[in-house]
């Protein structure tokens, strides 16, 4: 009897957050009003629940990450969870070991659920195929950082009431940026409307086809905004061919209390960090509680990952 | 080997604008002795062994201008045995090999090796390619002459274009003078750099750096305008999209000569197929956009495409079973070459006929090598096909050492009924 129950166990596919784009709108519903319910609990006194006690989480981080490795770990923590992070850096990877036999040796320690961050769009999809726990995105290549828009999405309703019938600009480095990706996704699927604007080399082909408006102009495509998204500009971008320089860039691009007034009156400030101060936004803006979510967006973070820890961890 | 006739086939052979009911008598050396509606009872000897067709269609054996065996250096991916059956199951008897083996095949000690290891091996026509550049590193030409006397029917660097254009301007110039083949792959380094997939909506949306249709286009301009000034053989391996085709049919046009090759992925699969990143159907060219795809069909149509290739390109399961962006290029196709150029046919694309002859005579005449062709007195190199079989591909049947086919479960309809090579039967299904 024991042994057949083990073989429905195997079998049972355990579901994976592996982007916003494999989520039905109800199920991103169902995560943000899940992570409601965490901002209260972190905010007491007693951080801790049980809900995930002698679950073991695994965060298997291949590109260095300060808060969302943090995020996570302590996410875990809260819940009751053993976590682990595996420092890539000292693994059996930079031996030439593959992904595959990572997740295999990694299976074999019986995690409940891995978190995994990697440069390459596609591995936690792979990774998924290879392991029997729960698989959740952390950040893979320029594909898809679900958590991210969930918690970008969770800190828009804190402030705002709402998502349906907003409008979102989401400004920067479109073309190498997961974020920008997963935050078109769902700001869409939850009603919002969103304009991309980017300068054209930093532009990904075929935008408009995810169903967002393009601009290369800041003040066309911040026109009617009530949340204006920066993403961080990578200094390995300003050394390549994709930009003439820092400076030409903060000119067109950065954001300045002068460019915000483009937006809506009460328009709000959000990043996903680490900032680029002086490069993608003035760094007085980037402090102002008043237009800044920047502050809450870290906190808020932690509730969702506990949502999307305790609702895909296998029961 | 006594001597044989095949009877009841519909005979199509584009060589001789042959397409017609009747036989085809293969004389004791293996050779054509007559062929056609009009074959006659003096053609025949009495012992001759009768072969009914069964109105089966009986083309040349296919000619096919690219695919890749491991050997020297990569046999655990497929060796002359193995590339041989998948080639005779889909009906191909002839094959240009790429030289990008390990070592590479870029002088004439290499050749030689392979000559004779394909030779002891390999049970199918080869025709040995050599690289364009020593070492591939499109800086030095290769010894053309040498090499084409041991027997190189063409110069490729097969997965890479020569970047530099004085390069290029030397070798099309010496090559000019010698009469050898130029065959390149279109790519400019600099803009498909780190690319794995066609820039556009799905390289968007899967977060993957995408190659935009400029990096061959540019290739292609270049070496046109070059051989505007050099006039040698030169052919394009293979091409990928509808702005391609619209530079080679201003030159076309032009009166410039020149050939040029597609891959039937190119012709089979659009970028969308790719799916959620699967990696068998990550090759290079890119597979691209449904209309480039359409583009590329009429182009085999209006005649600006001369021939269709498999491009088959084994790779091992390790070397797939990777993050999309690092996983290895290609996929396997020599066995499935047939049955989906003939979906051109039964989609009512394509004429059965210029099919046949993108894969026989138009490869033959490009390579000059006396094969594609039933006239009398040819090799009988043959390959009998049920055009309307149903069948669904599957990557386990398939002989290639290695599985990555871009069309597994793919349904098509035309099965390989039997391939001759030199007129004795070489596969049977």
């Amino acid at each position: 009897m024991a042994a057949k129950k083990n073989t429905i166990a195997i079998k049972d596919q355990p579901k994976h957050l592996l982007g916003i784009q494999n989520l039905s709108v109800q199920e991103a519903k169902n995560i943000l009003e899940e992570a409601k319910t965490f901002i209260k609990l972190n905010r007491s006194i007693s951080k801790k629940s049980d809900i995930l006690r002698g679950k073991t989480q695994i965060n298997l981080f291949f590109e260095p990450s300060t808060r969302t490795q943090s995020s996570f770990d302590l996410a875990g923590k809260r819940l009751g969870a053993d976590v682990m992070t595996m420092n890539v850096a000292n693994s059996a990877l930079k031996k030439g070991e593959t992904l595959m036999d990572t997740a295999m040796t990694l299976n074999a320690m019986h995690p409940d659920i891995i978190v995994i961050r990697h440069q390459d769009s596609g591995a936690p999809n792979l990774l998924s195929q290879k392991v029997n726990c729960t698989v959740i995105n952390a950040g893979d290549g320029w594909r898809e950082h679900p958590t991210q828009a969930l918690l970008d999405a969770l800190t828009i309703i804190n402030r705002k009431g709402k998502i349906e019938g907003l409008k979102i600009a989401i400004c920067g480095d479109i073309l190498h940026s997961r974020v920008a990706r997963s935050n078109i996704y769902l700001m869409n699927m939850l009603g919002a409307e969103v304009n991309v604007v980017a300068p054209k080399t930093l532009m990904p082909k075929s935008i408009e086809r995810l169903g967002v408006k393009s601009f290369t102009d800041m003040k066309k495509g911040l026109d009617g905004c009530d949340i204006v998204m920066m993403l961080r500009l990578q200094n390995e971008r300003m050394q390549g061919s994709f930009l003439p320089s820092k400076r030409e860039y903060y000119e067109f691009y950065g954001l300045t209390p002068e460019k915000l007034k483009f937006a809506n009156k009460d328009a709000l400030i959000m990043h996903p960090g680490p900032m680029n101060r002086g490069v993608e936004i003035d760094t007085k803006l980037a402090d102002d509680i008043n237009v800044s979510l920047v502050k809450e967006q870290v906190e808020l973070g932690v509730a969702v990952r506990m949502a999307c820890l305790k609702m895909y961890c296998k029961k | 080997m006594t001597e044989k006739i095949l009877i009841n086939a519909r005979i199509i052979d584009p060589s001789q604008e042959m397409d017609e009911k009747g036989s085809v008598v293969v004389d004791k050396n293996g050779k054509i002795k007559a062929i056609g509606k009009d074959v006659k009872k003096n053609d025949i000897s009495s012992s001759a062994e009768i072969i009914d067709l069964k109105n089966n269609i009986l083309i040349p054996g296919i000619v096919d201008m690219k695919a890749f065996v491991g050997e020297p250096g990569y046999e655990y991916k497929e060796n002359f045995r193995t590339l041989s059956h998948a080639a005779l199951a889909g009906g191909v008897t002839s094959i240009v090999t790429m030289p990008n083996t390990k070592p590479l095949i870029d002088n004439v000690s290499m050749v030689d090796f392979i000559i004779r290891r394909g030779r002891d091996k390999a049970s199918v026509n080869l025709f040995p390619s050599a690289t364009l550049t020593r070492e591939m590193e499109g800086k030095q030409m290769t010894e053309f002459g040498l090499l084409s006397t041991k027997g190189i029917v063409g110069f490729t660097d097969a997965v890479k274009a020569v970047q530099s254009t004085e390069t290029m301007v030397k070798i099309m110039d010496y090559a000019s003078d010698i009469g050898v083949l130029i065959m390149q792959h279109a790519e400019d380094y600099e803009l498909s750099k780190n690319g794995c997939i066609n820039e556009g909506e799905v390289s968007t949306r899967l977060g993957l750096q995408g190659i935009s249709y400029i990096a061959e286009k540019i290739i292609i301009e270049r070496d046109l305008s070059l051989l505007n000034e050099f006039s040698c053989r030169y052919h394009i391996n293979q091409i990928s999209s509808k702005e391609s085709l619209e530079v080679i049919k201003r030159n076309k046009e032009n009166g410039l000569n020149f050939t040029v090759g597609v891959s039937i992925n190119n012709l089979s699969l659009n970028e969308n197929d790719i799916g959620d990143f699967k990696t068998f159907l990550k090759v290079s060219p890119p597979l691209r956009l449904e209309d480039d795809r359409l583009a590329l069909v009429q182009g085999i149509k209006s005649g600006l495409i001369d021939v269709i290739i498999s491009d088959h390109t084994p790779e091992d399961e390790e070397g797939k079973r990777l993050p999309f962006a690092q996983a290895a290029t290609g996929a396997i196709g020599i066995e499935t070459l047939l049955p989906l150029a003939l979906e051109m046919y039964h989609n009512e694309s394509l004429p059965l006929k210029k099919i046949i002859e993108t894969l026989t005579i138009n490869p033959a005449k490009i390579l000059k090598i006396n094969k594609g062709t039933l006239k009398k007195g040819s090799d009988a190199d043959m390959c009998i096909f049920d055009l309307d079989t149903p069948w669904i591909i599957k990557a386990d049947l398939l002989k290639s050492k290695s599985k990555n086919t871009a069309v597994e479960e793919r349904k098509v309809q035309g099965k390989v009924l039997m391939t001759f090579l030199n007129g004795e039967l070489a596969f049977k299904s």
